[in-house]
């Protein structure tokens, strides 16, 4: 069985962006076997949500809000741009099966330590 | 005169840089970096024969020399990485010619992921080449949200990786429609809050785009929407006081500008073609129809009419309605009117009360222009409507 940790982090009131280097305790775990993947996110200011209204895809600046929704499964992309990202996101979203789509870049960085 | 150069320079030279280092906010330092320079040195040493040139490759190496300093930032810089590793001097030379990437960063900041208010400050910012302190006042708010807001944007546009490029062609219309949109709700900040200036600017940035975008039948109806407006400024605010159309002195209508509109408009038309007009092509020649005398408005009822079909806009239909007035009468417009849901629009209320104020249903149009009131920023227009409910007591 697969599982997917989902983590959340306080908004930081200056700001800034996440360290770019990760905790090593942190790291330490992410190294065991029983761990597949990762991935670290830009901040949710670089979200953007796309959303169905009249049969028409919508862009929206900024992370997905809406408590009723629940968070259904992820998809990585590979892209050059976040065009490229979108492209495949609306695709999704105009069969109108999700209530939205919230896309964000991942943060590249090297594993702690490696 | 300098001031005027820079003006001309910023958008230009910016747009350079950011395709260079990849980075819009590491671009602005080092553009300001190179005019402030300029501003030293040009009025002591003579302007140099390649102005821009000049700046670029100034503001270049200062980039160069703080990435350098700074190695880490490389990575993140393809271009300029390869740049620095291949040592090309010739390209370091000011009198190299550089693309002209204005149209790339033009799309960069109408991106659609980007929220409205954010694609056009970082507009007026990048190409207008405004100061955040400028935007700021032009659309009253805060130095500071403005400040925040465009640092936002900024930091997205790297962290998420928009493009700096014109986009394919399947997504061309309607970027293409972010981009008009976006000046043109920069010349209707202007128009409607009577800051000229910021009309101004409006224009420039859709000369802009004409220059740019020859061949795009919206990019010439857009700006000679734009210009046959703006032609009127000097009459349309007499004193800093709000005149209408049919009261304005037309000796004070700019000639120039209005010759220049209708070419404009001639050019977007030969563009075009035959078949259903595009959305600023339609208004451009409505402009142009409400300039002439006496007014077709059965022309511009129906110029409307197309337009309605195209957007469904009830703010279309309402434009509609004031033509609907003069053909058929305040009561049949009135009746158009009511059918409409723009509660929130301040022209709405004003339309309105115009003709219920014709009707003799004065009551009626007090409420109205109190209403229009309430929703209407301090200034000429709110004066303007002032003095209508002030007429009617």
């Amino acid at each position: 069985m697969k599982y997917v940790l989902l983590n959340y982090t306080k908004a930081d009131p200056a700001g800034e962006r996440q360290p770019r280097e990760m905790h090593p305790a942190v790291a330490a775990v992410l190294e065991r076997p029983d761990v597949s993947g990762w991935v670290r996110l830009q901040p949710a200011e670089s979200a953007t949500t796309l959303s169905l209204e009249s049969r028409k895809v919508l862009l929206t600046d900024g992370p997905f809000v809406d408590s009723k929704e629940f968070l259904a499964g992820l998809i990585l992309v590979e892209a050059e741009n976040l065009d490229g990202a979108l492209a495949v996101a609306s695709e999704l979203q105009e069969l109108d099966v999700t209530a939205a789509i919230e896309v964000r870049p991942v943060l590249e960085l090297e594993l702690g330590g490696a | 005169m300098l001031e005027d150069v820079f003006r001309d320079q910023w958008g230009r030279v910016l747009a350079t840089l950011v395709g260079v280092l990849g980075d819009i906010e590491l671009a602005e330092d080092a553009a300001q970096e190179a005019f402030a320079l300029a501003a030293e040195r040009w009025p002591r040493d003579g302007v140099p024969a390649n102005p821009t040139g000049w700046l670029i490759t100034t503001a270049r190496n200062r980039a160069i020399d703080r990435i350098r300093r700074e190695r880490t930032l490389v990575a993140k810089t393809g271009q300029l990485e390869r740049e620095l590793r291949d040592g090309s001097e010739e390209a370091m030379d000011e009198t190299a010619t550089f693309p002209d990437e204005r149209l790339e960063l033009i799309f960069t900041c109408c991106h659609p992921a980007l929220a409205l208010d954010a694609q056009v400050g970082l507009t007026l910012r990048t190409l207008g080449g405004l100061s955040t302190e400028e935007i700021a006042r032009a659309f009253l708010i805060p130095f500071e949200t403005m400040s925040k807001r465009l640092t936002r944007a900024k930091h997205k546009i790297r962290d998420a990786r928009i493009p700096f490029a014109v986009p394919p062609g399947h997504l061309l219309p309607e970027r293409l429609d972010a981009a008009l949109a976006v000046i043109y709700l920069i010349f209707n900040e202007g128009w409607g809050g009577g800051r000229v200036d910021l009309s101004a600017d409006a224009i420039r940035l859709g000369r802009s785009l004409v220059e740019l975008m020859p061949d795009e039948a919206e990019a010439h109806a857009l700006l000679a929407l734009m210009l046959l407006g703006h032609a009127r400024s000097a009459a349309r605010l007499l004193g800093g006081e709000l005149v209408l159309l049919d009261d304005q002195d037309r000796s004070l209508w700019d000639q120039r500008l209005m010759d220049e509109g209708r070419q404009r408009l001639e050019r977007a038309l030969a563009l075009h073609g035959s078949g259903a007009g595009g959305l600023y092509l339609i208004q451009a020649a409505i402009a142009d129809l409400h300039l002439r005398e006496p007014r077709n408005w059965e022309e511009i009822a129906l110029l409307y009419q197309q337009l309605e079909r195209i957007t469904g806009s009830p703010v279309v239909t309402m434009n509609r309605a004031i033509a609907v007035a003069e053909l058929e009468g305040p009561q049949a417009a009135l009746a158009v009117l009511d059918r409409l849901e723009l509660d929130g629009y301040r022209y709405y209320h004003s339309t309105r009360a115009d003709f219920l104020r014709r009707l003799g249903r004065n009551d009626e149009a007090r409420a109205a222009y109190a209403r229009a009131l309430e929703l209407t920023q301090p200034g000429p227009e709110h004066r303007f409507l002032e003095s209508r409910l002030a007429d009617l007591s």
